[in-house]
């Protein structure tokens, strides 16, 4: 019955001037979703709002799933379209729709028409009255409610006349593009994913980078990290990946450094090499998954020492979230299963007994002293290993 | 280079059989059970390939029956057994370093209510018969022993076992898991008391998704899947017919000049272990030389984790296995290797080298010469 949606969106409406630019970053996202479905689709702007056209057979559910996926829609209204063919014909087609939709009539109702048509021959507040009195003979257990209805039944007369009373919620948020770009540090975790997935929502786009040890992390391993940054770029559009080669410098940490600090100090390396990486490709701050005292790694101590090798802002949207709330999030967003796949990444393999857990910026700093000499040829030869993966939902 | 040394996780298939499968799929694709001449040309390929299994094993060829593989062989083997037998008992026996299909299968008997015995092995992993002889009692119905073991290529007392269990009681079935063995050794099931033996084809230069089993035919079996009635009932399922004669062509190739293959592949071994042994903090697992398996090497090295040397042998295009590829899903330690009474520390640092007919000198020699190379070096990064 429905050959159409109605997206509609929350936060973008108040942008003033900008607007045109956070929908248009909508539509793109839409188009990128639809892509992932079958049938033939058409994104069209008019007067404020976003619709999906069918122009073939599609599969509902899993178009709406998809649409879903996309930041920035607050709702989706699946739409059924009548060719106006006189008043009588539409009156026929509201009772059909009514009872199609709504089996049980135990309902209350109230009709919204709006008339982007303004010659058709009836007025919005006449058309609310005749086709409320319509519906009425229909179905005798029906009742109207004109301050809280069940089912609002919006009928809109544009070329053809558009009948929606459904709304499906969306994700919220801000389309994707429409505000600039950020480096996701991504591990084979279960956190990065997710944070990954909380900054885009923002309308933040992603780029991606993983740090991979061979032969002390498998291809397996980094093959799982692919896999969760496609699972990630259903909602955040097409990622770059950036795989980097990190074994010398974790192997010159280990000869060089106190063993306990040895985490501490690699993820200071990490955020650096993040840095430079993003800075090259533009993106405007970087994204880790930490959460304040998860690890030793993610004391509040260990996270002001790591923090500060970047001057790029660190965004680190679940701070204060628990385990579990985490976890939620991944089941919801589908990357939990992939995450929990038991291959080692380099964080791992080298960690300490007891890693320090309130670690000392001075001395830490003292202790990469040791480093001096062959720190800046490492991390430059680790630069090099830059291997990028376009990580699209679409291959 | 690519040298491949885990030819018990699987083998390269041997291009005659590619060629024949392909020729099968696209010409001679008839389904056996059709009344039709095609359907006939594809129950004679079948015929064929039974020739060949039955006169490799001197049975009948109405004894073998085909499956998906070494896993269904064993499920179909142990389960069958044990349902159409529950009436004269409920007791099993297997060993510890049994593979998984075997273990997991007897694990599923034991939730239903069969009583199961898991033999011991001495260190060099083989039973003892004495233990055998113990644990048979009045209610054992099967005894289920692998001919020769995944990880550390161990041979078990087939042929004694089988005297053994038919003298004490000749209505216990015995059943052999001969999927590393088979290939390497000649096994007569009728000679050594087996009345059923599971076979896998990729495991000998044949496709992956065929094996059989062979079966008694005085043996009480009952099928596990049901379906069309194919293969007497005891097995449904259209037959894969290209598979199927994939794998006996395999087995007429393996089997055509066995004895020396096997002496090539015991000089291979002894090469192998001689240098091995000489790097420092190497040891070996499981039987040396011919008291083992000609093809299976179990080496631990301290210091090294296994995954750790296993990638470091791969980025040099050397491919092994940690511990066994089958149970690599999992990361605990293997119940063969703690079978054995490896030390703790030496169960997460052992590799598997497994030869097949492609495995050349050459290969052995820069494999050790790697070997050498990385060991020390890897040991340098250890877990602290």
């Amino acid at each position: 019955m429905f050959t159409a949606f109605l997206i509609k969106y929350a936060e973008i409406g108040i942008k003033g001037k900008n607007r045109h630019l956070f929908e248009e970053a909508l539509a793109k996202q839409i188009k990128y979703a639809l892509k992932r479905c079958e049938g033939e689709f058409k994104v069209t702007r008019t007067q404020g709002r976003i619709y999906v056209d069918a122009l073939s057979d599609f599969d509902y559910d899993e178009t709406v799933e998809n649409l879903k996926t996309v930041f920035g829609v607050s709702g989706i209204c699946p739409v059924k379209y009548v060719e106006d063919e006189g008043f009588e014909k539409l009156s026929e087609e509201i009772v059909k729709y009514m009872d199609e939709v709504y089996p049980d009539k135990n309902i209350t109702f109230k009709v919204n028409a709006r008339r982007a048509r303004k010659n058709y021959p009836k007025s919005s507040m006449e058309i609310n009255a005749d086709l409320g009195g319509v519906i009425l003979d229909a179905f005798p257990e029906i009742r109207v409610d004109v301050h809280k209805p069940d089912v609002m039944l919006n009928v809109e007369i544009r070329e053809k006349i558009y009948i929606y009373s459904e709304e499906i919620p969306g994700p919220g948020g801000m389309p994707v593009g429409s505000n600039g770009k950020a480096m996701l540090l991504l591990s084979g975790g279960i956190d990065s994913p997710v944070a990954g997935y909380m900054v885009a929502k923002r309308g933040v786009k992603i780029d991606a980078v993983y740090f991979h040890a061979p032969p002390y992390t498998s291809d397996r391993a980094k093959q799982k990290v692919v896999d969760l940054a496609k699972l990630v770029s259903r909602y955040t559009g097409p990622i770059y990946l950036h795989v980097i080669n990190f074994t010398d410098i974790q192997l010159a940490i280990y000869e060089k450094c106190p063993h306990e600090e040895l985490t501490i100090i690699m993820r200071r390396y990490m955020m650096k090499i993040a840095e430079t990486i993003a800075k090259e490709t533009e993106c405007l701050g970087l994204i880790t998954g930490e959460s304040i005292g998860q690890v030793a790694s993610q004391t509040i101590q260990s996270l002001a020492v790591t923090n500060e090798v970047c001057t790029l802002p660190v965004f680190r949207p679940l701070i204060g979230f628990d385990k579990m709330e985490i976890v939620d999030i991944s089941e919801k967003i589908g990357t939990y299963e992939t995450s929990i796949l038991p291959y080692e990444d380099c964080c791992t393999i080298f960690v300490a007994k007891h890693p320090v857990t309130k670690p000392n910026l001075n001395v830490i700093k003292r202790h990469e002293k040791n480093l001096d000499g062959v720190i800046d040829e490492l991390m430059q030869k680790a630069l090099e290993t830059d291997e990028v993966i376009i990580v699209s939902s679409e291959n | 280079m690519e040298i491949y040394l885990d030819n018990s996780a699987t083998t390269r298939c041997f291009d005659e059989v590619a060629g024949l499968m392909t020729t099968i799929m696209c010409e001679d694709y008839g389904n056996p059970s059709s009344l039709h001449r095609k359907g006939m040309q594809a129950e004679q390929k079948i015929r064929y390939a039974k020739e060949v299994i039955a006169k490799n094993l001197k049975v009948n060829e109405k004894e073998i029956f085909f499956t998906s593989g070494g896993t269904e062989s064993d499920n179909l083997a142990i389960r069958g057994c044990a349902y159409a037998n529950c009436r004269a008992g409920k007791h099993l026996i297997t060993t510890q370093i049994e593979h998984p299909a075997v273990l997991q299968t007897m694990k599923h008997l034991e939730e239903e209510g069969f009583r199961v015995t898991y033999l011991p092995v001495d260190e060099k992993g083989s039973i003892r018969l004495e233990d055998l002889q113990r644990a048979i009692t009045g209610e054992t119905i099967l005894v289920s022993i692998m001919h020769t073991n995944n990880e550390i290529g161990s041979l078990q007392p087939i042929e004694q076992a089988g005297a053994l269990i038919k003298k004490m009681n000749p209505r216990i079935l015995f059943h052999v898991d001969a999927v590393q063995g088979y290939g390497k050794f000649r096994i007569y099931p009728k000679k050594m008391k087996i009345d059923l033996m599971s076979v896998s084809g990729h495991k000998i230069h044949g496709p992956k998704g065929i094996g059989f089993l062979y079966v008694d035919e005085k043996v009480k079996i009952k099928p596990i899947v049901f379906g069309g009635g194919q293969q007497n009932g005891l097995r449904s399922g259209t037959e894969a017919v290209p598979s199927i004669v994939g794998m006996a062509k395999a087995i007429e190739m393996i089997y055509h000049d066995l004895e020396n293959e096997a002496e090539r592949l015991y000089q291979l071994k002894e090469a192998f272990t001689e240098g091995a042994k000489r790097i420092e903090g190497v040891s070996l697992n499981g039987p040396a030389g011919r008291d083992g398996a000609p093809h299976i090497v179990s080496v631990s090295v301290s210091g090294v984790r296994s995954e750790v040397l296993l990638h470091a042998l791969e980025d040099k295009g050397i491919y092994v296995s940690a511990g066994s590829a089958c149970s690599s899903h999992k990361p605990q330690p293997s119940a063969t290797l703690q079978a054995i009474g490896l030390s703790k520390d030496l169960l997460s640092s052992t590799i598997r080298f497994s030869f097949s007919v492609f495995t050349t000198r050459e290969e052995i020699d820069y494999t050790l010469q790697v070997m050498c190379e990385l060991i020390p070096m890897l040991r340098r990064y250890t877990r602290k």
